[in-house]
């Protein structure tokens, strides 16, 4: 009897196997978006450039992380019946909080991200994470999950806007890989006149690949090369 | 013919999930058939009519800088527009709530049809969306913010109803096994977004 106790006041290494797991599982088998899906709704309307990806990504993360350890610190004082009240009273302010800090140090994409920084309140992955996880465990592997499901979010999501800035536009954060258009504006801020690169030989960009209905195909050709690698996913 | 020009912009040009992705998580898991997926569709149309015009107002009358004016004039020079969220939720939650009794209490048969997804409206991203939109398109009253609801609605519906008869459809298909369910679900969505683009530009 005495061993038993022994045994369980042994503390779980920081990143034992189990914690590691929280964390690697949500990027391919347990992925919020393409496994879970959860999140949607965000994720496909702000895959237009690789930078409203990158800070949608960790206000994302952020809010995962920070509303599990609040959820799962006051797991044990929550009236189940008001739970989803308080939950979405936790997550709005904490989105209050990314957004004051978005506007105030990247105005312009804070502009650009316009209502779906809002919308995080109500992102599923969140909900989801905090019904199914952090309501049931501490706080330390809530935190770890949190940080798990938001990178989760982040490498579909990065991905997809990569594909879509890339092919759309010819750039990648911003920076024109492809050469530059006619009329495109050099660094040096004047206007091209000459076609460079790909463009000087006859490349045109793919306009579709800006519009909304395409970031929707990709996702859906990101599910279809993630379940052909990984058939245990496939859907009956 | 102002209304009749939101109304149709919202239904068709400015769709919730072919324009915007609102809601697709309940639009994903609710349309596998279309008799659920016209339930919670109606659902939606009642919330968002209802909880745009009172945001509108909670939106004009409380937090806007100078909005709470009508208290007294020392309050004129508040801005609380950066609680907007917290009070929009709310509100959203509140009535959620609302409906879900209501509902409970005088249709009890489409209670139990609606099961779990009524409550889960709260959370659809669309109906905080149409709260937002509204905020950020800043219209000019209230008639206008609850056919603008009404409208996103209307969209939504349409949307999860079509989706829902090509998935009951599709299911005798020969799609590839790693594209089946979700996959072709995101795909066939993209198709009918493209086909909804068709709208843009129409003015009335």
């Amino acid at each position: 009897m005495s061993e038993v106790a022994v045994a369980e006041v042994v503390k779980e290494p920081l990143f034992s196997k189990k914690n590691r797991a929280l964390i690697s599982n949500p990027l391919d088998d347990d992925n919020p978006i393409t496994v879970q899906v959860l999140g949607i709704c965000s994720a496909l309307a702000i895959t237009v450039q690789v930078k409203q990806a990158l800070v949608m990504t960790l206000s994302v993360m952020f809010v995962t992380a920070a509303g599990n350890v609040i959820v799962s610190a006051m797991r044990n004082y929550i009236p189940n019946r008001i739970r989803i009240i308080v939950q979405l009273v936790i997550v709005a302010a904490l989105v209050i909080l990314v957004d004051q800090v978005l506007k105030a140090f990247v105005y312009d994409i804070s502009k650009a991200l316009s209502v779906f920084v809002g919308l995080i309140i109500t992102n599923c992955i969140i909900m989801g994470r905090l019904e199914a996880f952090a309501l049931a465990n501490k706080p330390w592997p809530a935190f770890l999950d949190g940080i798990g499901n938001g990178l989760g979010y982040g490498v579909i999501l990065i991905t997809v806007s990569v594909f879509r800035e890339l092919l759309g536009s010819g750039k990648l954060w911003g920076f024109p890989v492809f050469g530059h258009k006619v009329g495109a504006l050099l660094s040096d801020g004047t206007l091209a006149t000459e076609a460079s690169g790909l463009y000087a030989l006859g490349y045109v960009d793919n306009g579709l690949m800006i519009l909304p209905p395409m970031a929707l195909i990709t996702v859906g050709a990101l599910i279809w090369i993630q379940r052909s690698r990984n058939t245990k996913l496939i859907e009956g | 013919m102002e209304y009749v020009n939101i109304f149709v912009k919202a239904i068709f040009i400015e769709n919730m999930i072919f324009a915007y992705f609102l809601g697709m998580c309940s639009y994903l898991a609710v349309s596998k058939t279309v008799k659920t997926g016209v339930g919670l569709g109606a659902a939606v149309i009642f919330v968002l009519g209802i909880t745009v015009p009172i945001n509108y107002m909670m939106e004009n009358y409380v937090l806007k800088e100078g909005a709470l004016s009508w208290l007294s004039p020392e309050l004129a020079t508040m801005d609380l527009s950066f609680l907007s969220f917290i009070m929009f939720i709310a509100i959203i939650a509140a009535l959620v709530q609302l409906v879900e009794m209501a509902v409970e209490k005088f249709a009890p048969a489409l209670y139990s049809s609606l099961g779990i997804f009524l409550p889960l409206i709260a959370v659809n991203c669309s109906i905080l969306g149409g709260a937002l939109f509204m905020q950020e398109r800043q219209y000019a009253n209230v008639g206008q913010a609850t056919v603008f609801g009404l409208g996103s609605g209307v969209g939504w519906f349409l949307a999860i109803v079509a989706i829902a008869a090509i998935r009951e459809k599709i299911r005798y298909s020969n799609v590839p096994a790693p594209l089946r369910g979700l996959g072709i679900t995101f795909i066939i969505t993209g198709l009918m977004g493209i086909a909804f683009m068709s709208f843009m530009g129409i003015e009335l």
